[in-house]
């Protein structure tokens, strides 16, 4: 089985989730910035995962750091591709809430994974127009994991809006799992928003 | 000094792709984009096959695994250690072909280290000492040699790969000095065993994220070649030239 590489990472695309987040205090994303709203950002996330509560409670936990710290819209609207460009606003307001609510469960529920777990910052340096944030991440019983927060002020602030643990990217990740939701869905965007309330 | 590095590992993979990549490009498969790209012609075959090692996984593979994981950690992880070691003298040889003498210094101190002060292999005191796990492949020396990375392929029973990889790691068989060492049962039962056990303690250490990638996605065979040839990619440093940082707000915004 090969699917020791796939494990670990995938895993990581859990972490990568817990990753997702920034804070609007700065105008432009300058390394030093990116990197100050990742520091907090991991702090929120730890202080969640160890706070022993309720799956549940973790997931809503998880849910509002996500809205908080990462550009859900453009997460939403990347992971739906082309799709996107046909939808009307109405469609692609009741799809991003629905994909909001999957993400978090999706992500959310994993927490209980890195129990104990810290995540550091190496260092943010500037990539044409995205600051990348370097990050390992060290679970106990584990080998250090990379991680990468992409960080960016497209949205108006500084907001995380892609996470690659080990090479993994969440947004191509996610991009593929959407996209076969809207194949299973025949391609109705109303449907695919269904299904992201189900699952 | 950065440049000079960078320069000099590019002079040196060229060299080695003159001399050495003619003989080897009948061999392996020469197609293939890299990047975020996918090339998979096989689709057809590969889905049945990945439905195939489902059902394995399933039945025989995650319940082993679960067993296996009952046993302490601490014991498992004596054997992944034992598994490593075994796997040294390849990593060696690796090193030598891809011309990376750090590499090469690091993995033959660890192997003299462990066999000896780690009880051949059975605890990892030159990891202790700060000389980590430094894994290789064939498929990485191919990759330094400038071979392509291939179609993507599912193997029945071993999962996915890149035809790169796979030629690796058949070939990784014969490059490990230990393959020869003549071994009669139940000795000979030791490889093929701790191979096993190694994979199986993966599988339950990461059972939630197998279980989700496997049993939850929408589409686990998309999903499965995502996640692996990022995660091979990664590895080897294979990087696109845009560094792997996709813009959505380019994409979105700009089409």
């Amino acid at each position: 089985m090969n699917d020791i590489a796939l494990t670990r990472r995938h895993l990581l695309t859990a972490l990568a989730a817990t990753a997702v987040l920034p804070s609007a205090a700065f105008a432009a994303t300058s390394p030093a910035a990116a990197e100050a709203m990742v520091n907090k950002m991991v702090a929120e996330v730890q202080k969640a995962i160890n706070s022993g509560q309720s799956e549940a409670r973790m997931i809503k936990d998880f849910e509002a750091l996500f809205k908080r710290y990462a550009d859900v819209p453009t997460i939403a609207r990347f992971s739906l591709g082309v799709a996107a460009r046909s939808a009307s606003s109405s469609e692609l307001k009741a799809y991003t809430s629905a994909f909001t609510g999957y993400f978090s469960r999706k992500y959310g529920r994993r927490f209980n994974e890195f129990k104990g777990g810290t995540v550091q910052v190496v260092r943010a340096r500037a990539d044409k127009k995205v600051t990348v944030v370097d990050a390992v991440a060290k679970v106990p019983g584990h080998s250090d994991v990379k991680v990468e927060f992409h960080v960016s002020d497209g949205s108006g602030s500084d907001k995380v809006f892609n996470v690659i643990i080990e090479g993994i990217n969440m947004l191509t990740t996610e991009r593929t799992e959407v996209g076969a939701l809207l194949d299973k869905s025949g391609g109705s965007i109303s449907k695919l928003t269904q299904t992201l309330k189900n699952t | 000094m950065q440049h000079v590095r960078k320069w000099s590992a590019i002079a040196r993979r060229h060299v080695i792709k003159a001399l050495v990549l003619p003989v080897f490009l009948a061999g392996c498969a020469t197609s293939g984009p890299e990047g975020s790209a996918v090339d998979d012609p096989y689709e057809n075959v590969n889905r049945k096959v990945h439905e195939f090692n489902k059902d394995f996984d399933t039945v025989l593979f995650r319940p082993f695994s679960q067993a296996y994981g009952v046993l302490p950690r601490y014991l498992r992880t004596r054997v992944n250690n034992f598994r490593a070691n075994l796997e040294l003298p390849g990593d060696i040889v690796n090193d030598a072909l891809q011309a990376k003498p750090e590499d090469f210094g690091h993995n033959l101190f660890r192997f003299l280290v462990n066999t000896t002060v780690g009880v051949f292999g059975i605890f990892d005191a030159a990891g202790s000492w700060g000389m980590e796990r430094r894994s290789t492949d064939f498929g990485e020396t191919l990759y330094v040699w400038g071979v392509e990375e291939g179609a993507y392929v599912e193997v029945p029973f071993f999962g996915p790969y890149t035809q790169r990889s796979l030629t690796g790691e058949v070939v990784d068989l014969f490059l490990n000095p230990l393959t020869f060492v003549g071994l009669t049962p139940p000795e000979n039962y030791v490889p093929p065993t701790t191979y096993v056990l190694e994979k199986s303690d993966y599988r339950y250490e990461f059972s939630s994220t197998v279980d989700e990638v496997l049993y939850d996605s929408a589409d686990s065979y998309l999903q499965t070649r995502q996640i692996y040839l990022d995660t091979r990619r990664f590895e080897l440093g294979d990087t696109p030239d845009d560094g792997g940082v996709i813009d959505p707000y380019e994409e979105l915004f700009s089409e």
